[in-house]
């Protein structure tokens, strides 16, 4: 993983290269000329969506989690589009988690919708991949963080703004083997996304160096969430739970059905970090990040939403503001041409992350770094220095080109 | 005898790398608060000076008798004193003013406004707005032509120059450019405009009279990923030769042939680079380098830096004295 390939650095190396402008065709959009005829652009958003119990009350997710970040990008995009004589829309439709996606989406085509923005179980997302393939409709998936989305059901119409399970557990176990903490304890839940999760953990150990010295699955035998006196009795549970694990640096913690991962920092036998789906936790956004102009995006979500913005609202606000950058660029609203543009050389999307991002042209996943945050603050973000690649060090995170299973189709 | 004609060589290599004439330079710390004063002939701070929150875009009045100074945290524009270095006053610049310019005849000030999508004009003498102009995503970069007839905005997030008409104050034209511009920096000769995008990795050059892009310089630098190359800050020297380009965290200053658009050279300065100034007598560039919180002076006939300089916490902007 670390090594630098020289010879291929110095093919980007194009001084001076007299890249003729793509803008000769573009510079002349005037706000002055009102004869132009303004260009509406549709964009769907297809949700799974039911209340939820989390372990900690400050963990609910808001009503308008991920809706709102797309909302505000169809501000940004509107902003622009003054000049470019566009005007973005949003248009949301709700399901239930396990609910028909097809039936939905159909509706959604019917209405107009080209883009849709796509909130959805791996399940539901498949379900509907093909029929927009076969539409020409374009997916934006922000919700699924599965691998086999972008792997073995990869399609040519889905592009990912979310993470990968892998490339969250990339970074994470980067930035412990950075901090020379390779010994570590997994535990993980009895739910298939937590054993999705957990993979995602073992295989970055592999990757990286770290050595998981012992396993424990914490079974959901139904416990309810919210309870009065509860307190008392997770305590002991939990260090009970942790009480028979040889010498390790650091607890990971697989728990994304929140059955009892929150619970797990400040209550182990020995006192050590705890890192995964709780305490240092990998993710997209952190509603503290303000490096890289990120303050001025936090400043305008929270006066637009009045509430922090998290990672899904991330995802949702970059997947408009992509197709609000491809369209502006190719200066039209045909799908043909913005999936075009968007796996091509040209496109990259600026997201307040330091660098910009772009679309591996595998399997559709967007390049991106991944922050490494407690509940108040990041702590890093990966890929750490150091582990260099000879295409983008963002590629040391996740399934790199060599060994992806995805064909396109 | 050898050991003299050594002495003597060193003491003439300082006495041609020196600055020849003592300028001012204000320096806007982001970090602490601060604007540090700089003697440009001793390279030595003269006074640091407490200011308002998150001091960033600093500028000063044609006369020298009055910094400007963006107080983005306390939404609103500082004037300083250069005599006494005392705030006498401030100029209602809108929320969160992050860079500015003041026109050539030194008696408006365009501010961009980065939270509300605004280009605020404001009379500095009767401290008033003249109008507030509705421009792209996250407007920062601010330059304005020689004649003062046209000024040019550049929004972050929308990827554009806006190029507005300083007595309609109407949006006249929008040149599409790569992303994240942060700077837009006008020829001298009033012919080009120069647009930094820091995330796309690129400077635009605009043709004034086109308005549209004519050549897209582009950067690498030796051992650099491509994506710690972030241009920012420009200057384009009074002779229209040559322009310097703060490449952010690359640590480095580009000079750029402006006939060949060819970059010359790459100057090593401090750590994450972000805007810089001449001395008037051009003999001399200041950089801010904004984690080693530092400043570096280049001299221009060699374009090698000269020396660096400690000033506060995040130095940010610098501008210096035009006497």
């Amino acid at each position: 993983m670390t090594s630098a390939v020289p010879g291929t650095l110095a093919a980007f190396l194009c001084f001076f290269s007299l890249t003729v402008n793509v803008s000769d065709a573009t510079g002349q959009e005037t706000a002055a000329k009102p004869e132009k005829k303004t260009t509406e652009i549709k964009i769907g958003y297809l949700r799974a969506y039911a209340p939820q119990l989390t372990l900690s009350m400050l963990d609910l997710p808001p009503r308008d989690e991920g809706v709102a970040g797309a909302e505000v990008a169809i501000g940004d995009n509107n902003t622009t589009g003054k000049f470019t004589n566009q005007k973005f829309t949003l248009d949301v439709t709700e399901i239930k988690p396990d609910g028909d996606a097809v039936q939905a989406f159909e509706g959604m085509i019917a209405k107009g919708d080209r883009y849709v923005v796509a909130d959805l179980s791996a399940k539901q997302l498949l379900s509907i991949a093909d029929i927009a393939r076969d539409k020409g409709v374009l997916i934006f998936n922000v919700g699924a963080t599965d691998d086999s989305l972008r792997e073995e059901d990869c399609r040519v119409n889905v592009f990912h703004i979310a993470p990968t399970r892998s490339m969250l557990a990339d970074a994470l176990a980067q930035y412990l083997m950075v901090k020379k903490w390779p010994n570590w304890v997994l535990l993980y839940g009895s739910h298939e996304q937590d054993h999705l999760y957990a993979d995602a953990l073992r295989r970055a150990a592999t990757r990286f160096g770290g050595q998981i010295v012992a396993e424990k699955e914490f079974k959901d035998t139904g416990t309810a969430r919210r309870t009065d006196t509860g307190a008392t009795q997770i305590q002991q549970q939990i260090s009970v739970f942790t009480q028979d694990l040889p010498e390790h640096d650091v607890v990971l913690v697989a728990d994304e059905s929140e059955v009892f991962g929150t619970y797990v920092p400040y209550r182990t036998w020995t006192p050590r970090l705890v890192a995964g789906t709780a305490g240092l936790v990998a993710s997209s956004w952190h509603p503290a990040s303000e490096q890289w102009g990120g303050i001025q995006m936090q400043s305008r979500f929270l006066k637009t939403t009045s509430r922090r913005m998290l990672s899904k609202d991330m995802s949702a606000w970059t997947a408009v503001r992509a197709v609000g950058e491809a369209t502006t660029r190719t200066k039209g609203d045909d799908a043909k041409k913005i999936s075009d543009y968007m796996r091509s050389d040209d496109f990259s999307v600026a997201a307040f992350k330091g660098q910009k991002l772009t679309f591996r042209k595998w399997n559709l996943q967007l390049r991106q770094p991944i922050l490494l945050g407690d509940t108040k603050s990041v702590v890093s973000t990966s890929p750490q220095e150091g582990y260099l690649h000879q295409v983008s060090e963002l590629d040391t995170l996740g399934v790199d080109q060599p060994e992806t299973k995805c064909a396109l189709k | 005898m050898q050991k003299r004609a050594c002495a003597f060589a060193i003491l003439a290599a300082a006495l041609t790398a020196g600055p020849a004439s003592a300028y001012t330079a204000y320096v806007s710390n982001e970090k602490d608060n601060t604007m540090t004063v700089v003697d440009t002939a001793t390279m030595q701070v003269v006074k640091t000076v407490e200011v308002g929150q998150r001091p960033r875009g600093i500028t000063i009045s044609h006369d020298g008798k009055f910094v400007y100074l963006c107080a983005s945290d306390d939404d609103t524009v500082q004037i300083i004193d250069t005599a006494t270095l005392e705030i006498v006053g401030t100029l209602p610049s809108g929320p969160d003013p992050e860079l500015f310019v003041l026109s050539p005849d030194g008696k408006t000030l365009y501010v961009a406004n980065e939270d509300d999508n605004l280009v605020t004009a404001i009379d500095v003498e009767s401290k008033q707005v003249l109008a507030e102009i509705p421009v792209g995503v996250e407007p920062e970069g601010m330059g304005v032509s020689p004649d003062g007839k046209t000024m040019v905005n550049t929004s972050e997030t929308t990827s554009m120059a806006h190029f507005i008409d300083t007595g309609t104050h109407e949006v006249t034209d929008n040149v599409l450019v790569d992303t994240r511009p942060r700077f837009a920096d006008f020829k001298p000769d009033g012919s080009q405009v120069w647009v930094s995008a820091e995330v796309g990795g690129t400077v635009s050059v605009i043709d004034n009279a086109k308005r549209e892009v004519v050549k897209k310089i582009q950067f690498a630098i030796q051992g650099l990923r491509a994506e710690t190359i972030q241009p920012v800050g420009i200057a384009i020297s009074a002779d229209g030769k040559k322009a310097y380009v703060a490449l952010g965290p690359a640590n480095h200053v580009a000079v750029i042939n402006t006939d060949t658009y060819e970059v010359e050279k790459y100057i090593l300065v401090g750590q994450r680079v972000w805007h810089l100034a001449f001395t008037p007598d051009q003999k001399t560039l200041i950089t801010t380098n904004g984690n080693s919180n530092d400043i570096t002076f280049i001299d221009t006939a060699t374009d090698e830096p000269v020396q660096s300089l400690t000033v506060g916490q995040q130095p940010w902007g610098v501008v210096i004295s035009p006497k």
